[in-house]
C-alpha cells in the first residue's frame, strides 16, 4: 500500500502526545488516554491493512543517509502488527493503571508515550539505524520511569537496568558495524536475502576474518538481555519489582517483547546457520529459563517477584520455540514442526504481553488499596472483602498457568507441539516448567484469596464499576483467544511461513 | 444432540455465576435443571444412538494451520459414559441442596465440571480432548479448597498437582505421537491409523497410559484420592469418585490402548514374569485392588473406608482394560458406569446423609449412635449400595466385575486370582464398615450425648437421589444388555485396530 504514510503516523503520534502530555499537568493523564486510544485505533487499522501472503506491507521508503547506507524504511508484516497492537492494548492498559501519579505527572506521562514511541518504531523500522534508534529511545524513557517512580530501592534497580540493556546494545552495535563495514547495507530486507544465499558470511568473512561466530554471539546477548534469557536475566526481578506496577505493565507487557522480536526479525534471519551451529547450548539455557524461572516464581514473596519470574518462565517457551526450529532440512515434517513452533512463539508473545500487563495491574490495584502492600503474607481471604476483583485476577492467573479456554494455553501448546519433535529433550525438561508454574500460581491463590481476612483488608473496597469496565476488555479477549486463535493466527501463519521460506539454518 | 450436554452446562455455570448473592433457592433449581436437562440429552442421545457405530456430532476447523478441529463424536463408550455423567451429575446436585455457603458459585464450579467431563466423553480431536481434561481438572480444584472439609487445602493441592502431572506426562506423550505420525491432524481415527513404528508405541504408551491412569487411581499414584474424596465436599467427592476418575480410564482407552496398541506387545525378554506393559499395568491394577480392599478394611474414617474402596474398584476397570479382550474390556466399560453410580450412592449416603447429621465420620463415634433405628433410610440405603459394590447377582456391579474377571482369565488366570482375592476383602470391608457405622451395638458414648438427639429427617432431595442411583445399578444389573448392546460393539471396533 502506497500513499498514507500510516505506519510514521503511528509512531509519530505518542511522542506529539507527549508533547502535549508535558505542559498539561494535572491533565497529563487525559492526555495519554486519549493517545493511546488513538494509537490502539491505528494499529488496529495497520493490522487490516496487512498483505495477506504474510510479506512485509504498508513500506514507506525515503533516503535519509545514502551514504552510511541508512535509509528511512517502514513495513510491517503479520509478526509486526501483532506486536504494534500488543503495544498499544498495553500501553493504553498501563496509562489507565496509572491512577494516582502525584509526582510530576505531565513528565510521567510524557514518558510512557514517549515509550511506546519507541515501541512502535522499532517493531516497525526495516532499517538498522532506524531501529537501533528507537530501541535505545525506548531504554531512556524506561530508565527514567523507574528512576523518578519507582520503589524503595529504585536506584540501584534502575541503573542495573540501564547497564545491562546498554552493555546488550553496545554489543548489537558493533555487531552490525562489522556488518556495515563488510557489505554496506544495514537494511534487513536486504541483509535476510543476502543471509538466505550464504552470501553474508562469505562477505563478512573476506572482509573481517572468521568473526561471523562473534557477531552471533553479540547480537543474541543483545537480545538475550532483553527477552532476558538466563543467565542474563538478573536485573529483571529488581528493575520488575522497583518500578511501579503500570511501568512494570510496560516493561513486561511489551518491553520484553522487543527481545524476542529482535530475535525473529534480526538473529535468526541473518545468523541462521551460526545459530544453528550453537543451538544445543541456546535450548539448554532455554530450557533453563523455562525451569528456574518457574521455581523462582514458586520461592517468592512477592507479588511482584512471583510475576516477574513468571514472566521469565513464558518468555523462556518463547526461547524455547526460536531456538528449536533453528535446523537445517526442509522436508514436510520439519517444516510443519518449525511453522508450529513459531506461531506458538508468536501467540505467546501477545498472549503473555496480555496476561502478565494485566496480573501487574492487579498488583497495582492492590498496592493501592492496602497502602503499598504486595507480599503473598501480607494478604489472605481477599475472596470475602473483594470477589469480583478475586474472580478477575483468578482468571488473569489461571490464563498464565495455561488453563484451554484462556489465550495462553494455545501458544504453549504450539511451542511444545513444534518443539517435540526438534529437541525432545529441551521439551520434556521444558514440561517440567508448566508443573511449577501451576504449584506457584495455585499457592498465589491460595494465599491471596482464601483463609482468614488479614487486618488491612477488612475494609478493602471491591472493583469498583469504572474499574471492572476497564479491566473487562483485557479478560475478555483472554477468553476470545482461548476460544478462537484462529483470529490472531490467521494473520501469523502467513507470515510466519513466509518468514521460514525466507531463513536458511 | 449430545454436543448441548457440554454447551448446557457451561451456559449454566456462567448463569450460576453471574446469579445475585443470596438467591440460594433459585441456585438450586437452576443447576437441578441445567442437569436434568443435560440428563435428558444425553438419555435421548443414548437411545438415538442405539444400533450406531461413531456418529460425528460437530466438525470444526479450529487451528486449521496444525490441523485442530472441533471434532466431537460419539461411539457406544462415549454414550454410555455421557448417560453416566448425567445421571451423577443430577444426583450431585440432589445431595447438594443444603449448601448455602456461596451456592451459586459451588453450582458454577460444578456445572463447569459436568461440561468439562461431557467435553471429555465426546472429544475425537486429542487436542479438544486435552482441552476438556483440563478444564475439568480446575473446578475440582476450587470445590474442594472452598467447600471441602478435612486438610482441604492440602488434600486440593494435591490433587491439583497429581492430575497436572498426569496431563504433563499425557501431552509428552500425545506430542511425540503427533509429531511422528508426521500427521497433519490431531484427529484420535487420524493418529490411530497414521501407523506409528511399534518401537515408538512401546515408549510412549506407558508415559500416556500412566499418564491417564493417576487420575483413575491406579496404584501407586492414588494417594490423591482418598485424601481427595474425604477432604471434597460431598457433590465434589461423589463427582470425583464417579465420574472424574473415569476420566482418567476412559483416555487409558480411548488414547492409551487406541492409538498404542502395539506398546502392549511383549518385550520380548520378561523379568520375574512380567513380560510387557500390559503384564505391567496389570500387575499395578490386581495390586490395586487388592491394596485399596485392605486398607479400607483398617480405615477408622468412613469416607476413608469409601475413598478406598475407590481405588479397589478402579483397579477392576484398569484389570479389565488390560485384558484387552472384548469381554473383559466390555466388563472395565461397564464397571467405570457402576462404579460412577454407586461410589457416587455411597459418598452421598456417608458424606451428606449420615455426616450431615451426626457430624462425625468415625467408625467408633458411629457405633455408638444406633443409626440402623434412627436413620433407617441411610442404613438400608448404606447396605444396598454396599452389597452392590461389593458385586452382588441383581446390581450392576456383578455384572461388570464378572465380565471382567472372565476376561481376565482368559488373558492370565493369576489375574483373576488376585482380583477374587479383592473381591472377597471387599465383602469384609463393607460388612465391617457398615456393621460398625450403621448396626453397631456399643453402648452410647455419654461424651457424645449431643448426638443423642433426635437426627434431621431425611430430606426429598436425598431419598430422590438415593432411589435414582440405586434404581439404575438395579436395573442395568437386571438388565445389562441395554447397556452391552452400546458398549461392546464400540469396544470390539476398538480393539480391532483401526482405531474406533
Amino acid at each position: 500500500m502506497s500513499g498514507f504514510p500510516i505506519l510514521t503516523l503511528l509512531t509519530a503520534l505518542p511522542l506529539i502526545g507527549a508533547a502535549i502530555a508535558l505542559g498539561a499537568g494535572r491533565r497529563a493523564r487525559g492526555v495519554a488516554l486519549v493517545t493511546a486510544l488513538v494509537s490502539l485505533a491505528l494499529a488496529l487499522a495497520v493490522w487490516t491493512q496487512l498483505p495477506a501472503d504474510g510479506s512485509i506491507g504498508l513500506v514507506e521508503r525515503a533516503a535519509w543517509a545514502p551514504s552510511l547506507g541508512i535509509e528511512y524504511r517502514l513495513g510491517v508484516d503479520g509478526l509486526g502488527a501483532l506486536m504494534l497492537a500488543l503495544s498499544a492494548i498495553v500501553t493504553l492498559m498501563s496509562v489507565d493503571a496509572a491512577h494516582r501519579v502525584h509526582l510530576q505527572p505531565g513528565l510521567y506521562f510524557a514518558l510512557v508515550l514517549a515509550l511506546e514511541a519507541g515501541l512502535f518504531g522499532s517493531f516497525t523500522a526495516l532499517n538498522f539505524f532506524h531501529w537501533f534508534l528507537f530501541w535505545e529511545l525506548s531504554l531512556i524513557p524506561a530508565f527514567f520511569l523507574i528512576k523518578l517512580w519507582g520503589g524503595a530501592r529504585r536506584g540501584p534497580a534502575a541503573m542495573q537496568f540501564f547497564v545491562y540493556t546498554m552493555a546488550g546494545s553496545a554489543a548489537l552495535l558493533v555487531a552490525f558495524l562489522a556488518m556495515f563495514a563488510a557489505t554496506g547495507s544495514m537494511d534487513f530486507p536486504h541483509l535476510t536475502l543476502l543471509a538466505s544465499s550464504g552470501e553474508l558470511e562469505q562477505t563478512v568473512t573476506a572482509h573481517l576474518g572468521p568473526v561471523m561466530v562473534w557477531l552471533t554471539l553479540g547480537v543474541l546477548a543483545g537480545f538475550a538481555v532483553k527477552v532476558p534469557m538466563a543467565p542474563f536475566h538478573t536485573w529483571l526481578p529488581a528493575a520488575y519489582a522497583e518500578a511501579p506496577s503500570p511501568v512494570t505493565m510496560l516493561l513486561t507487557g511489551a518491553m520484553s517483547k522487543m527481545g524476542v522480536y529482535g530475535l525473529l526479525r534480526i538473529a535468526i534471519p541473518l545468523f541462521g546457520p551460526q545459530i544453528a551451529q550453537i543451538r544445543t547450548p541456546l535450548l539448554v539455557l532455554a530450557a533453563i529459563t523455562v525451569v528456574m524461572g518457574a521455581w523462582s516464581a514458586a520461592a517468592q514473596k512477592d507479588l511482584k517477584r512471583v510475576f516477574a519470574y513468571l514472566s521469565v518462565n513464558h518468555l523462556g517457551y518463547c526461547l524455547l520455540g526460536i531456538f528449536a526450529l533453528a535446523v537445517p532440512g526442509t522436508d514436510a515434517a520439519t517444516r510443519l514442526s518449525q511453522a508450529a513452533a513459531l506461531n506458538g512463539a508468536v501467540l505467546q508473545m501477545f498472549n503473555h504481553g496480555l496476561t502478565a500487563a494485566t496480573l501487574f495491574w492487579f498488583v497495582a490495584i492492590l498496592q493501592q488499596r492496602t497502602g503499598g502492600h504486595r507480599g503473598i503474607d501480607n494478604f489472605g481471604g481477599l475472596r470475602k472483602p473483594a470477589p469480583v476483583l478475586c474472580g478477575l485476577m483468578g482468571i488473569a492467573l489461571f490464563s498464565s498457568l495455561g488453563l484451554p479456554g484462556l489465550n495462553g494455553f494455545v501458544g504453549e501448546f504450539l511451542i511444545f507441539r513444534g518443539v517435540f519433535p526438534l529437541a525432545w529433550v529441551a521439551a520434556t525438561v521444558s514440561v517440567l516448567g508448566l508443573l511449577v508454574t501451576a504449584a506457584a500460581i495455585l499457592t498465589v491463590i491460595e494465599k491471596v484469596f482464601w483463609g482468614p481476612v488479614a487486618e488491612h483488608c477488612a475494609g478493602f473496597p471491591d472493583l469498583h464499576g469504572g474499574e471492572r469496565l476497564a479491566l473487562a476488555p483485557a479478560i475478555g479477549l483472554m477468553f476470545l483467544l482461548g476460544v478462537l486463535p484462529r483470529l490472531v493466527l490467521d494473520s501469523v501463519n502467513p507470515t510466519v511461513t513466509n518468514l521460514l521460506a525466507h531463513w536458511r539454518f | 444432540m449430545l454436543a448441548w450436554t457440554i454447551y448446557l452446562s457451561f451456559a449454566g455455570a456462567l448463569a450460576e455465576a453471574l446469579l445475585p448473592k443470596g438467591r440460594n433457592a433459585l441456585a438450586r433449581r437452576l443447576a437441578l435443571a441445567v442437569t436434568v436437562g443435560g440428563l435428558a440429552l444425553a438419555v435421548a442421545g443414548f437411545a438415538a444412538g442405539m444400533g450406531q457405530e461413531r456418529t460425528v456430532l460437530v466438525d470444526l476447523p479450529w487451528v486449521p494451520s496444525m490441523g485442530i478441529h472441533y471434532l466431537l463424536a460419539a461411539d457406544g463408550i462415549s454414550r454410555a459414559l455421557v448417560l453416566l455423567a448425567g445421571l451423577a451429575a443430577v444426583a450431585g446436585v440432589l445431595f447438594s441442596w443444603n449448601i448455602e455457603l456461596r451456592t451459586n458459585e459451588f453450582f458454577a464450579f460444578y456445572l463447569a465440571l459436568i461440561g468439562g467431563v461431557y467435553g471429555v466423553f465426546l472429544s475425537f480431536d486429542l487436542f479438544l480432548l486435552f482441552v476438556f481434561y483440563e478444564i475439568a481438572i480446575v473446578p475440582k480444584y476450587f470445590l474442594i479448597a472452598i467447600w471441602g472439609s478435612t486438610r482441604r487445602e492440602y488434600a486440593a493441592m494435591k490433587l491439583a498437582l497429581y492430575s497436572f502431572a498426569g496431563s504433563a506426562m499425557v501431552l509428552i506423550g500425545l506430542l511425540a505421537a503427533y509429531a511422528t505420525a508426521g500427521s497433519h491432524s490431531t484427529g484420535l481415527i487420524e493418529l490411530a491409523h497414521a501407523g506409528l513404528p511399534a518401537s515408538f508405541q512401546m515408549r510412549c504408551f506407558p508415559l500416556v497410559f500412566t499418564g491417564f491412569a493417576i487420575l483413575a487411581g491406579m496404584w501407586p499414584f492414588h494417594t490423591w484420592a482418598p485424601t481427595g474424596h474425604v477432604a471434597a465436599p460431598t457433590a465434589a467427592s461423589m463427582l470425583l469418585a464417579g465420574v472424574v476418575m473415569k476420566l482418567g480410564a476412559y483416555g487409558c482407552l480411548r488414547v492409551g490402548i487406541a492409538l498404542f496398541p502395539r506398546g502392549l506387545d511383549p518385550w520380548g525378554f520378561s523379568f520375574a514374569g512380567i513380560g510387557s506393559w500390559r503384564d505391567v499395568f496389570a500387575a499395578l491394577a490386581a495390586i490395586g485392588i487388592v491394596y485399596g480392599a485392605l486398607v479400607a478394611l483398617a480405615q477408622s474414617d468412613l469416607k476413608f473406608v469409601v475413598g478406598y474402596s475407590s481405588v479397589s474398584h478402579m483397579g477392576f476397570v484398569l484389570l479389565g482394560l488390560m485384558t484387552l479382550n472384548g469381554i473383559g474390556v466390555t466388563g472395565a466399560v461397564l464397571q467405570m458406569f457402576s462404579h460412577g453410580i454407586l461410589a457416587g450412592l455411597l459418598f452421598a449416603i456417608v458424606g451428606r446423609i449420615v455426616y450431615e447429621r451426626t457430624h462425625t465420620r468415625q467408625l467408633a463415634e458411629l457405633e455408638t449412635m444406633h443409626l440402623s433405628s434412627k436413620l433407617p433410610f441411610a442404613a438400608w440405603a448404606f447396605a444396598i449400595a454396599g452389597v452392590a459394590s461389593m458385586g452382588l447377582p441383581g446390581f450392576s456391579g456383578f455384572v461388570a466385575e464378572l465380565q471382567v474377571l472372565v476376561g481376565a482369565w482368559k488373558a492370565n488366570p493369576w489375574w483373576t486370582v488376585a482380583a477374587g482375592a479383592g473381591i472377597a476383602v471387599g465383602v469384609a470391608y463393607t460388612w465391617r464398615a457398615a456393621q460398625k457405622a450403621f448396626f453397631g451395638d456399643a453402648p452410647p458414648n455419654p461424651r457424645l450425648h449431643e448426638h443423642g438427639r433426635e437426627f434431621a429427617a431425611i430430606t426429598w432431595p436425598e431419598v430422590t437421589g438415593a432411589v435414582m442411583l440405586t434404581g439404575v445399578s438395579l436395573f442395568v444389573g437386571l438388565y445389562p444388555k441395554a447397556l452391552l448392546d452400546a458398549i461392546e460393539p464400540a469396544v470390539k471396533a476398538l480393539l480391532a485396530g483401526g482405531g474406533q
